[in-house]
């Protein structure tokens, strides 16, 4: 089960700079995925150069970040206006962009990143059961920058503003706010979680072109479960859709055996764990149709 | 006014029924698919580069006309698959198709090249078990094998080595069903487990290689391919798994993965048909060349694309370069009448070949340089299962 933590802190991760772009900034970015990607590639080239894995990562989100700020001002700023067909269009240019920028830099190979030494083991979380130390450090990772991030918005004056620019754009740009500036910043905050969720997954998965695109549906599934720009939203159908994925894989099949044959039931079983967080999600939208801790109307 | 428009259709007249008609007849074309963008895209390369050598080999003509090779990228997706499939055939125009990696890409495209185009296929990787069997076509050839037959190959080994028990995971698709079912039809041992994941989505496998580590099996058989074989290695060796339970593979560790998962294959066993290290003449030639051109190690994928180029050479020679008749045309690639890279190869009555499969341990070369080396045969002629289901004799 703590693989369903893990994996859903690490999606967690993704959806919360979704949720900060979709729900405050109201921009459907599919180019999301693309940021997840540029933070393992960064993150890849900054370890060979710095020869260290905890130097290079921290050195990818500042990049990240950067990153996020220039597509803002170059791309994502005319899109606030226009209506979420065209930022569809656009944001997928921007992923189309982003992989052929990767395979022209990179090349189309894909990278591999090691885990670090110090967690190249296994922890016995309880006794006698072994778990990976690495994955272990991306949940205790994982929790910190929930609970930073929860801090940032609920208690500081950015988070202020970065609520109250979601609740009313206008009014806050008249009370002589700079919009421009905040939105830059949110929008570079997103590309970090983005890039840190990316990088976190790289030694686990492997670098590779489009490895973001796979992700980003289940994090939009996440972010409509969680309630469109609701922080907490996200983590907790982050934490219920990773439970879902994983409780799916390793007990659906066994369960299935209970009443079909076995045949029958290692066919059917892969494809019913394949839809089952779909069906959650239509299960809880007919429920609540804003999400689990949706706002909006 | 009128004048000039009638100069105007004149001159189009000539270059639009002039022109193509001339180069038909000057040049050898074919169409190569294969997947050219995303994250599979290195396999694609790695065929693009062996065709590439081929025709360099070739000198770039086949019985003196000069061989021009046409490209198309399938991005991974059936669908684009079909489509580049039919501009091949229909607005191209080409003499032979060949490439297909993914056996879903294969089985979308075929009826668009060999029955609506009447074009011969030569499949340089993908082999599903339809097309060794009910589906099989006159037009269709294969330079690689039949899905089921490399972890057959496994099968025998893994029984002759006495392991007792095993636990099966591969991709839930096409080509994932047929491995895992030719594993099945050679291997005596117990299936304590057996998982098929989602494809191509299915990146984290913490869930499954959890579940092993309860059922403790003596060996572990997988077959995921390209970058998702990286993915599954690496995370075998995090949770621990390697020092206990064995790892067994077909397609999963090749010369394209193995910069991404170095040091962690080692001595990792796989089946193959074709190991870069087969000792004879043109494969000599093939490796060495490759090496120096690209700096690294050629895959299978690169030695079957090479072996269907040679092959297409083979029956264009035959011919004189005169392509006009289909039957003699199919009568001479089936006389597979080619020096493979693999040694001995033949065609089945269901235009598979009939061929060597061999075991290979993953190991360091003199440069330390990661690769793979033959240690055993594992099959001698081996022929695929389907074959008897096909209606052509």
């Amino acid at each position: 089960m703590l693989n369903g933590v893990q994996l859903g802190l690490l999606m967690f991760l993704l959806a919360a700079g979704l949720t900060l772009t979709f729900g405050i900034m109201d921009l459907v970015n599919l180019a999301h995925g693309s940021l997840y990607m540029m933070g393992a590639y960064f993150a890849w080239t900054l370890i060979g150069l710095t020869d260290s894995f905890m130097l290079g990562t921290l050195l990818a989100l500042p990049a990240c970040f950067l990153l996020g700020v220039i597509v803002e001002i170059v791309v994502a700023r005319r899109l606030y206006a226009r209506d979420h067909l065209d930022q569809v269009l656009a944001t997928f240019g921007l992923i189309l962009f982003f992989n052929e920028l990767v395979r022209a830099i990179w090349g189309p190979e894909g990278r591999s990143i090691a885990v670090p030494a110090f967690l190249n083991r296994t922890v016995n979380v309880l006794p006698g059961v072994p778990y990976p130390a690495y994955r272990f450090a991306l949940i205790v990772a994982g929790v910190a920058v929930a609970i930073l991030l929860a801090w940032l918005v609920a208690r500081t004056r950015l988070g202020m503003l970065i609520r109250a620019g979601a609740s009313n754009r206008r009014m806050i740009a008249a009370l002589g706010v700079n919009i421009e500036l905040l939105f830059s910043l949110v929008f570079g905050l997103g590309a970090v979680f983005a890039g840190l969720a990316g990088l976190m997954a790289a030694p686990i998965a492997s670098v590779k072109i489009g490895m973001g695109d796979d992700i980003l549906i289940v994090a939009f599934v996440i972010i409509v479960i969680g309630g469109i720009g609701s922080i907490k939203g996200a983590f907790v159908a982050a934490m219920v859709v990773g439970q879902i994925d994983i409780v799916g894989r390793a007990f659906l099949p066994d369960l299935l055996k209970t009443f079909m044959g076995a045949a029958s039931a290692s066919a059917a079983a892969p494809a019913i764990s394949q839809v089952l967080i779909y069906v959650v999600m239509a299960a809880v939208l007919v429920w609540r149709p804003t999400g689990l801790f949706g706002q909006r109307g | 006014m009128k004048s000039t428009l009638l100069g105007a259709a004149t001159v189009a007249t000539i270059l639009g029924l002039g022109l193509p008609a001339v180069q038909a007849q000057q040049s050898v074309k074919i169409g190569f698919i294969s997947t050219f963008s995303g994250p599979q895209a290195a396999i694609g390369e790695d065929m693009r580069r062996s065709v590439d050598l081929a025709v360099e080999h070739l000198g770039g003509k086949m019985a003196g006309e000069p061989i021009e090779i046409v490209y198309e990228d399938d991005q991974f997706k059936p669908d684009v698959g079909k489509q580049k499939s039919e501009k091949l055939v229909q607005q191209d125009k080409v003499d032979f198709v060949s490439g297909y990696i993914w056996s879903n890409v294969l089985l979308a495209s075929l009826k668009t090249v060999v029955d609506e185009g009447d074009t011969i296929l030569i499949g340089a990787n993908a082999g599903p078990s339809q097309i060794a069997g009910p589906l099989c076509n006159k037009n269709f050839f294969s330079t690689s094998w039949q899905n089921d037959q490399t972890p057959m190959a496994m099968g025998e080994y893994l029984n002759k080595k006495g392991v007792k028990n095993l636990y099966l995971m591969g991709p839930n698709y096409a080509a994932g069903k047929d491995m895992l079912a030719g594993l099945k039809l050679t291997y005596k041992g117990k299936i304590v487990g057996e998982d098929y994941t989602k494809w191509p989505g299915q990146l984290d496998f913490s869930a499954e290689l959890a579940k092993i580590a309860q059922v403790k099996p003596e060996g572990i058989f997988i077959f995921y391919p390209g970058a998702h074989g990286v993915q599954f290695l690496k995370q075998y060796v995090q949770a621990g798994l390697n020092k206990s339970i064995p790892l067994y593979q077909v397609f999963s560790i090749d010369a394209i993965t193995l910069p991404q998962q170095g040091e962690l294959a080692l001595g990792t066993l796989g089946a193959q048909e074709w190991v870069n290290d087969l000792p004879n003449e043109q494969n000599k030639r093939y490796v060495a060349d490759f090496k120096k051109k690209y700096g690294v190690y050629p895959s299978y994928y690169g030695a079957q694309s090479y072996d269907a180029i040679m092959l297409i050479d083979s029956a264009v020679e035959a011919l004189k370069g005169n392509l006009k008749d289909k039957d003699k045309v199919r009568a001479e690639i089936m006389k597979a009448n080619f020096k493979s890279l693999r040694g001995g190869f033949k065609f089945n009555t269901n235009h598979f070949p009939i061929q060597n499969f061999y075991i290979q341990e993953t190991v360091k070369d003199a440069d330390g340089k990661m690769t793979v080396k033959t240690i055993a045969t594992a099959i001698t002629d081996g022929k695929d299962p389907y074959y008897e289901k096909c209606s052509m004799k």
